[in-house]
């Protein structure tokens, strides 16, 4: 398993999920904005476009994702506090 | 990280708001073996436990427990929905509203705010553990005394669900607990000169 790759991918998945975090606290306030709305639709495309390149590879970030065939990978290292 | 989804883990019904029974229960939000001591206590003792498989449960069991106190909160807010000063007061949890209209507050039954001092952390795995199961066995002992407490058949459904998911913890941290033994048996233990590996 490539680490190093692992952690350029998740880095890359928390850039574009603060961008989503970002316009999603704005459109809470200005639900009517089209350019905030479709900025955010681009940032979850390519959200889910990271997630599932790494769930493929080093299973889901999610506990209710996909974590392999034959073993449960939920549970292997690291965790957040150990990266 | 955390991410919200906007259900609950499992409905939450009453027939008919009830002032009396949301005081009672609302201990399972900020009391001693509520829902957020359950959360904090899980959530914050994984940084200290030695195996994957005991940071994976407490992970989960921790997050879970989130999800349990976000269905006593609607509870609550059920069973108070447009109630009266005048109910408040027939209630005996006048000072609830006094104080926090139709807000929510983490209290216990007597009105007993939160306090960190309802969890612990000893950074000792067995330690730790052993504190989660007998946390378990609380909710568990209290959700029993709530079912008793109301006559509400959707009320009771309800606290139902969350008394045998306490049933469920319980099982998972002693499996967990065992499995800890079993790693720490293997290990060099201090009182033999060794640090402790982890
Ligand atoms: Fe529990």
């Amino acid at each position: 398993m490539n680490v190093e790759k692992q952690m350029r991918l998740l880095r890359q998945i928390q850039e574009m999920e603060f961008v989503a975090i970002e316009l999603n606290l704005y459109l809470d306030t200005h639900p009517c904005d089209q350019d905030g709305l479709n900025d955010y639709n681009c940032a979850i495309e390519k959200l889910d476009k990271l997630m599932s390149e790494y769930t493929a590879e080093y299973g889901s970030l999610l506990a209710q994702g996909f974590h392999g065939c034959k073993k449960w990978l939920w549970i292997e290292q690291p965790w957040p506090w150990e990266m | 990280m955390w991410v919200y989804e906007k259900k609950l883990e499992h409905p939450v019904r009453v027939t008919c708001p009830d002032v009396k029974f949301a005081k009672l229960v609302i201990t399972q939000y900020g009391g001693p073996d509520g829902e957020l001591s359950a959360s904090l206590r899980y959530l914050n003792q994984r940084y200290s436990m030695p195996t994957n498989n005991a940071k994976a449960v407490l992970t989960d069991i921790g997050t879970e427990e989130m999800a349990h106190m976000e269905m006593i909160a609607a509870l609550v807010y059920k069973l108070t929905e447009g109630a009266s000063p005048a109910e408040y007061e027939a209630a005996g949890w006048a000072g609830q509203w006094v104080q926090h209209d139709h807000g929510l507050f983490w209290t216990d039954a007597n009105g007993i705010p939160w306090s960190a001092k309802y969890i612990a952390c000893l950074g000792d795995p067995i330690t730790d553990l052993v504190e989660d199961m007998a946390a378990e066995q609380k909710a568990r002992t209290t959700y029993e005394h709530l079912i008793a407490a109301t006559d509400d058949p959707l009320v009771k459904g309800t606290l139902r669900f969350l008394w045998e998911r306490e049933v469920v913890h319980f099982q998972r941290f002693g499996e967990t607990l065992n499995s800890v033994q079993e790693w720490m048996g293997k290990a060099k233990h201090v009182w033999e000169g060794g640090a402790m590996e982890k």
